[in-house]
């Protein structure tokens, strides 16, 4: 079959598009968390894939298209950022404090557990910057001798993490304000988690936006410190 | 017309970004230099927020889409994976459960001070 389809240039676009509208569909119905829209798109592709004997490339071929958008989707996150700016100069003390405090914890608690597992010096470096948008992460991954690939699964397992638990542990850990909400779920979850932030409203949005590019910019530097840890 | 010179400038600041990261040694992605500088330049105005707002509002409204062929590409990790599979699951959603409650709760803690402190100067 993958010879037939390789040849399609909207087979990997639409094949997105479909299962991410099942997902919404599902989401509505059901109103569980875990039926996060972004889950069920992935794992129906990758059902759909692995089903029909798809390779991963000739669908990439189609849906690169996607991707190609993200780098000028993260620009525009500056928009609800620019829009929430007197919220953001007023509270700029607590958002400071959020976002080294999200840097931190995310270290340190990688160094517990990797402690917990017993992970040598490559696998803990590797889960270090998890947390962090792609791009940066990887940087920092090949700058420590990590392993990039599991470098790059672990931030995408920890986005839809993020945005699948974000709304229960607002709920059940009281965090009501929205600057808080925004902070955290940027920190814990980088991107992915703030297009779940975008829809919980544009504050919580806005400082998710900020936090992608303030926490990724700090654990350069945390990161190189706690790489001396283990 | 307005939807071509939005978006003529969103991949402008987009390929600025881009010769940045080029020429800055730094593991910093040309996203998050785009992301400051359209910051700076509505700050400064001299982009007006009219001049991308529709766009911007389009492209954020589809950006969980475009996570989901890297997502698929896990497909292909799947060899690295398998053997670390339960320390992995355990270390990353251990993690992200309390980066996200300990940074919430910072956070809201600062601003209730925020809020406090101003309640006092204002009597």
């Amino acid at each position: 079959m993958s010879n037939t389809v390789s040849d399609f240039l909207f087979f990997g676009a639409v094949l997105s598009l479909i299962s991410y509208e099942l997902g919404l569909r599902l989401k509505k119905k059901f109103k569980w968390a875990i039926f996060n829209p972004l889950l069920i798109s992935i794992c129906v592709v990758m059902v759909f894939l692995s089903v029909f004997h798809i390779d991963y490339k000739v669908y990439d071929k189609s849906a690169k298209y996607i991707s190609y958008l993200l780098t000028p989707a993260t620009i525009c996150l500056a928009i609800p950022l620019y829009r929430q700016m007197e919220l953001l100069k007023k509270h700029s003390k607590a958002i400071v404090a959020g976002t080294l405090t999200g840097v931190f914890t995310t270290m340190t608690t990688v160094l517990l557990l990797a402690l917990v597992f017993g992970l040598n010096h490559q696998e803990y470096v590797t889960f270090l910057p998890k947390s962090i948008t792609t791009a940066i992460a990887m940087g920092i991954t090949e700058e420590m001798k990590g392993y990039v690939t599991i470098t790059v699964a672990s931030i995408i397992i920890t986005g839809i993490q993020g945005s699948i638990i974000a709304e229960a542990v607002c709920k059940i850990f009281k965090i009501t304000d929205p600057i808080a909400k925004g902070i955290a779920i940027g920190s814990a979850s980088h991107a992915v988690g703030t297009t779940k932030a975008m829809e919980m409203g544009e504050i919580e949005g806005a400082m998710s936006s900020l936090a992608i590019a303030t926490s990724g910019l700090c654990t350069v530097i945390f990161a190189s410190v706690f790489s001396n840890f283990l | 017309m307005k939807y071509i010179r939005q978006f003529t400038i969103i991949l402008f600041i987009s390929l600025v970004g881009e010769i940045i990261h080029l020429l800055v040694p730094l593991p910093v992605p040309a996203s998050i230099y785009g992301l400051l500088l359209m910051l700076i330049g509505l700050r400064k105005k001299w982009i007006p927020l009219e001049a991308v707002e529709e766009v911007s509002i389009f492209l954020i409204d589809i950006m969980p889409l475009m996570f989901i062929p890297a997502a698929v590409g896990l497909l292909d990790s799947w060899g690295v994976l398998r053997p670390i599979l339960i320390p992995f699951l355990v270390i990353t959603l251990f993690s992200t459960i309390i980066v996200m409650v300990i940074t919430g709760k910072v956070t809201q803690l600062f601003i209730k001070n925020d809020r406090n402190g101003k309640a006092e100067k204002n009597e």
